[in-house]
């Protein structure tokens, strides 16, 4: 690897099967901000085979070099073989930090890729800055998200870190102006630890969570599962995703692929009304920026109250229908 | 079958309530909240006995936690588990979870041969989820994260399921591994209070620093490459309008205001 590599920061840019995770293209947006900075340009490095046309897409997003080892060993994700390449990478061009999506595949690949580099990680992260002396701080959530901590990484290098996928948004396409480098991959079919026999992936539903403009979410106030009905016919006349917390997922009221929060998914909505949310900074810290943020919950203490804009202090089962059916008097008014 | 169990004591989320955040030394506050297994290790624990349960073998616990913890070992024992190993000096505190993982690691080298290392995939307070990879890569073993149904087959590999977004991968691989899983796995199995009974028979096991083979530059706070500046609590939006009347007058002037900004 001889070729000189000028980008001190890169990020890690996850694909399975050729399908690009958007979390990578979402960080690239930040390390660029990150960059500019520090007066550093920014990397996109791409591991897997037949990477041709997922390295052209990393280019017209704005990055100054993408890095590509491409190899048929590489086709199925084994973290001992892909920790192998980016150690590779990182011992012979030293980049200052490294970003990954923190995904199944990111939060597996980052740690053992760190002890093998023995340097720090961040994991989770909520948001990333710079110090002046270019050192990066991390915003990690901690017990469940009730507490941040700013974690840095003084002695070693690179600065690994996991970022949450949703919290920052996604770049707009450029124009291509980044050159690719090829990546040597000493590789050899003895890395590869274990031998994947199956790939299930459901398609995420059209509309989803993460790209809703409305979300209604139901929390363990809801009650019970026959009840959940009232937050879907609440979402029904809004157009909106459906969204929970971890106790209906819990309970089976609603799917895993809702829940929002620290170990579910970030959305970033105009509008989120949340019904029966105590509001636990776990489920919270998934919320990102909303316009507006609507809470109905019998307990006027209720710490949802506190990170409102507006509160409706009552039983949802009387303040939702009332709702849907005001709601319903507009649409059929038009 | 030989399966070591890591599991680390967190203090009891349902007494988080009580967390405070000095304001003076920006540490957390944690007195007085008692300690308990971390809820996803009692996953790990129960895949490791209802291995055991069905190939024979022995299932080993282990923990790297001031000495304090040996009542949340006891636990594990109850659970079924058949020796727990508590790793605890002065040395290790203050570690990342690459110093702690470093010292997990020298003590399963020090059990001997294993087939299986299962670790809960985060824990509840710091949720790094960094661990069991870290442990892998120190015993040079492979390691799968997220997993959520092992298959142990007659051939020589097993096959087992991780969660991936939107779907799970099922790869084969060969023991000995590191295994970290999620909730859906399993149901832990209840304690009796024979079970606790039975417990008390068990061996539990204290080493130091000076029972294993340690690089001193490894440990704790001098091992660890990342350093907390410090905790914050996030801000508070500040309180909310709250609407006025009774059930049904709330309900029209949200309906109203949701109509004037356009979203029905």
């Amino acid at each position: 690897m001889t070729e000189i590599i000028e980008s001190k920061i890169w990020v890690f840019i996850e694909q399975r099967q050729g399908r690009m995770a958007e979390v990578g293209l979402e960080i690239l947006g930040k390390a660029a901000e990150l960059g500019l900075s520090i007066g550093s340009k920014v990397a996109g490095v791409l591991v897997g085979s037949s990477l041709a046309s997922l390295s052209d897409q990393v280019l017209s997003y704005g990055v100054d070099e993408v890095l590509v080892a491409d190899n048929p060993l590489l086709t199925d994700y084994c973290n001992q073989a892909y920790v192998k390449v980016l150690e590779q990478a990182v011992s012979a061009w030293q980049p200052e930090i490294l970003l990954l999506g923190a995904t199944a595949m990111g939060t597996d690949l980052a740690p053992r890729l760190a002890a093998r580099l023995r340097t720090g990680l961040s994991a989770h992260c909520i948001d990333l800055h710079l110090t002046a002396e270019g050192e990066l701080l991390s915003v990690v959530p901690g017990w469940g998200g009730n507490v941040m901590a700013r974690v840095s990484c003084p002695r070693t290098r690179p600065q690994v870190a996991t970022v949450m996928p949703g919290v920052f948004s996604l770049p707009d396409a450029t124009e291509a102006r980044g050159r690719k480098i090829s990546v040597e991959t000493l590789i050899e079919p003895a890395d590869i630890t274990y031998r994947t026999v199956e790939v299930k992936r459901e398609e995420a539903p059209k509309g989803g969570l993460e790209t809703a403009e409305v979300v209604v979410a139901g929390g363990w106030g809801v009650g019970t599962k026959a009840d959940w009905r009232y937050i879907e016919e609440l979402a029904l006349v809004l157009n909106a995703a459906v969204g929970a917390t971890r106790p209906p997922v819990d309970e089976g009221w609603a799917e895993e692929k809702q829940m929002i929060g620290q170990s579910g998914r970030t959305i970033r909505p105009r509008l989120y009304i949340g019904v029966g949310i105590s509001g636990h900074m776990h489920h919270l810290v998934g919320l990102k920026d909303p316009e507006l943020i609507v809470a109905i919950n019998g307990d006027p203490n209720a710490a949802i109250f506190d990170h409102c804009h507006l509160a409706l202090v009552g039983d949802f089962k009387e303040i939702v229908p009332a709702l849907i059916e005001k709601i319903k008097s507009y649409s059929s008014a038009q | 079958m030989r399966t070591i169990v890591c599991i680390k004591p967190v203090p009891d989320s349902k007494h988080w309530n009580r967390l405070a955040l000095d304001p003076k030394t920006k540490t957390l506050v944690r007195k007085g909240i008692p300690g308990t297994i971390n809820p996803l290790d009692r996953n790990a624990l129960e895949l490791a006995l209802s291995l055991r349960d069905e190939h024979g073998g022995e299932v080993l616990v282990v923990s790297m936690a001031p000495p304090d913890a040996i009542s949340v070992l006891n636990e594990a024992l109850a659970m079924g588990a058949d020796r727990a190993i508590l790793l605890s000096d002065m040395a290790f505190a203050g570690g990342d979870t690459l110093a702690t993982a470093y010292v997990l690691s020298a003590g399963i080298e020090k059990l001997g041969q294993f087939d299986l290392v299962v670790c809960g995939d985060q824990t509840i307070d710091g949720g790094t989820a960094q661990v069991s990879a870290q442990v892998a890569e120190f015993l040079d073993v492979p390691n799968l994260m997220h997993v959520t149904a092992v298959d142990v087959t007659p051939a020589a590999s097993w096959l087992v399921r991780s969660h991936i977004e939107h779907g799970y991968v099922v790869v084969e691989i060969k023991p000995p591994m590191v295994l970290s899983v999620l909730k859906e796995i399993n149901e832990p199995r209840y304690v009796t209070l024979m079970n606790i009974l039975e417990a008390e028979k068990k061996e539990t096991q204290i080493w130091s620093s000076s029972d294993l083979e340690l690089k001193e530059p490894w440990l704790g706070l001098n091992g660890s490459p990342t350093c907390m500046v410090d905790l914050f609590v996030p801000e508070k939006k500040g309180r909310a309008e709250i609407l006025q009347g009774g059930p049904r007058e709330q309900a029209a002037e949200l309906a109203d205001r949701l109509h004037r900004s356009g979203f029905c």
